[in-house]
């Protein structure tokens, strides 16, 4: 624990800084996912084509792979992403966390949209309601109602993740803080002991706090 | 029944519609005129294809081939000209299929909004005038889940009324619903028909096919085997397979 002690400000900043990352990547990936599986389902083959595209290569490569492409791979071929406070890796990192996991929520959304009965869908459109207002208006909202313990399952995955972002150099991550931990001496234990703990400080109170949402968008059923 | 325009335009027309699933003919060289404010009832035994007409009309099962007009108008194949013709043709289901996430007014007033851009408040004033046309306005805060299938039934009218449709279709209404609550819905449709609505509704309920319906339409094996008046129909039917199920329905 010493490490932890005696290091407390970076542990902070490191812990801010895979907070930042995590809220940008969860945000995109939500929203393209969302897309994505919206894709999947739509009466377009060209959209339909390019969810289940999009699906294949990301869900079926290691994350490790996608987010070297995106750091190192990209830039080869003049895809440079700007530098955020002086870090060129921490666009990459998000860019190619939400890649990846959006195909994951992608599939869990469209779970949920199976999950609706179908009687919603007809009703809607016979009502006069485009294919978009039908899935905007009808079946999305009873679809997430579903959706939410495995797309906090996905979430929360991610979360974890985004240490492999560390790994390779987003300096004020929090996986990060412990190679500079080890540089200063302090033992691997220790140290990678009190990262594991600053995860926990995440990703807990995300899991209670999808708890309360699951239970206060039930109550309406 | 109400006023005929000058130039005579049936409300529906079917012209040479045929539909399979898979190997099943299920709609076979189907021809239809259905005049406005004309109450057709569609009768015949399960399997005969009558519900399949009635989604046919709104495009809800796509068509093989043939032809399919409301009001003059060809029925697009798909996206928003398809949406348009839609909201001018109420629909009831079997089972309801009020959304299920939406109060009741809300059910009322969400094709308005959306689709006619009317504003919330007018929404809501003309929606809850029709919950209580149906009877349920005091319910106006609940969820579907929360009320009888009668109830949800009405409801599902209420919110098809709301977009001040051509025509109405209705598929086996009350076959979802528990003996007691039949009549409330059915005398909600009676009162429609008296109102002049043009209507065609796939039942079994003979009572309302009697008291409120200007034609009866009998199918069996995707075709239409019998066109007549109610009294007609039942009266005299001019085919075996007619008479084999009244036979069968009106013995008990």
């Amino acid at each position: 624990m010493d490490a932890l002690i005696a290091e407390f400000p970076r542990f902070v900043g490191g812990f801010l800084g895979t907070l930042r990352l995590c809220l940008f990547a969860a945000i995109g990936a939500l929203i393209l996912g969302t897309v994505l599986a919206a894709f999947r389902v739509s009466p377009v083959p060209p959209l339909r084509f390019v969810g289940q595209a999009w699906v294949t290569v990301f869900r079926n490569s290691p994350l490790v792979v996608t987010l070297f492409i995106f750091a190192f791979g990209l830039p080869q071929v003049g895809i440079v992403f700007p530098t955020f406070g002086g870090n060129a890796f921490f666009w990459p990192g998000v860019a190619g966390l939400i890649c990846y996991t959006a195909a994951f929520v992608c599939e869990a959304v469209r779970s949920g949209i199976n999950s609706v009965p179908p009687g919603q869908a007809e009703a809607a459109r016979a009502v006069g309601l485009t294919f978009q207002q039908t899935l905007g208006t009808v079946v999305l909202p009873q679809a997430f109602r579903t959706v939410v313990p495995p797309l906090g399952s996905v979430i929360i995955a991610m979360i974890k993740n985004s240490a492999i972002v560390g790994a390779f150099g987003v300096t004020g991550e929090l996986f990060s803080v412990d190679a500079g931990n080890t540089a200063l001496g302090y033992s691997a234990l220790s140290s990678l002991t009190g990262v594991a703990i600053a995860y926990l400080v995440i990703t807990i109170p995300a899991g209670i706090a999808l708890g309360v949402i699951e239970r206060k968008i039930e109550v309406k059923r | 029944m109400s006023t005929k325009p000058m130039i005579r335009m049936p409300m529906i027309r079917m012209t040479g519609v045929d539909k399979h699933f898979g190997d099943l003919h299920v709609l076979r060289d189907i021809n239809l005129e259905v005049e406005a404010g004309q109450v057709v009832v569609v009768l015949g035994p399960s399997g005969s294809g009558k519900s399949t007409l009635c989604r046919a009309i709104n495009r809800l099962e796509p068509i093989d081939s043939g032809e399919i007009a409301i009001d003059g108008e060809l029925l697009p194949a798909e996206g928003k000209a398809l949406a348009g013709l839609r909201a001018d043709v109420g629909m009831v289901f079997q089972s309801f299929n009020l959304f299920a996430h939406k109060t009741i007014l809300e059910n009322v007033t969400l094709a308005p909004m959306k689709v006619r851009g009317t504003k919330k408040a007018d929404a809501e004033k003309a929606g809850l005038a029709l919950l209580e046309r149906v009877g349920i306005a005091n319910q106006k805060d609940k969820y579907p889940a929360q009320l009888s299938g009668g109830q949800q039934q009405r409801v599902a009218i209420a919110r098809a009324l709301a977009m001040k449709p051509k025509v109405m279709l209705f598929d086996e209404p009350t076959s979802a619903l528990d003996p007691e609550m039949v009549n409330e819905v059915l005398d909600v449709m009676t009162t429609l028909a008296a109102d002049g609505m043009t209507m065609l509704v796939v039942t079994h309920e003979m009572g309302f096919a009697r008291r409120a319906a200007n034609r009866v339409l009998f199918m069996a094996d995707g075709e239409i085997v019998e066109d007549a008046t109610p009294e007609t129909f039942f009266t005299s039917p001019t085919t075996d397979r007619a008479k084999d199920f009244l036979g069968k329905i009106l013995t008990h």
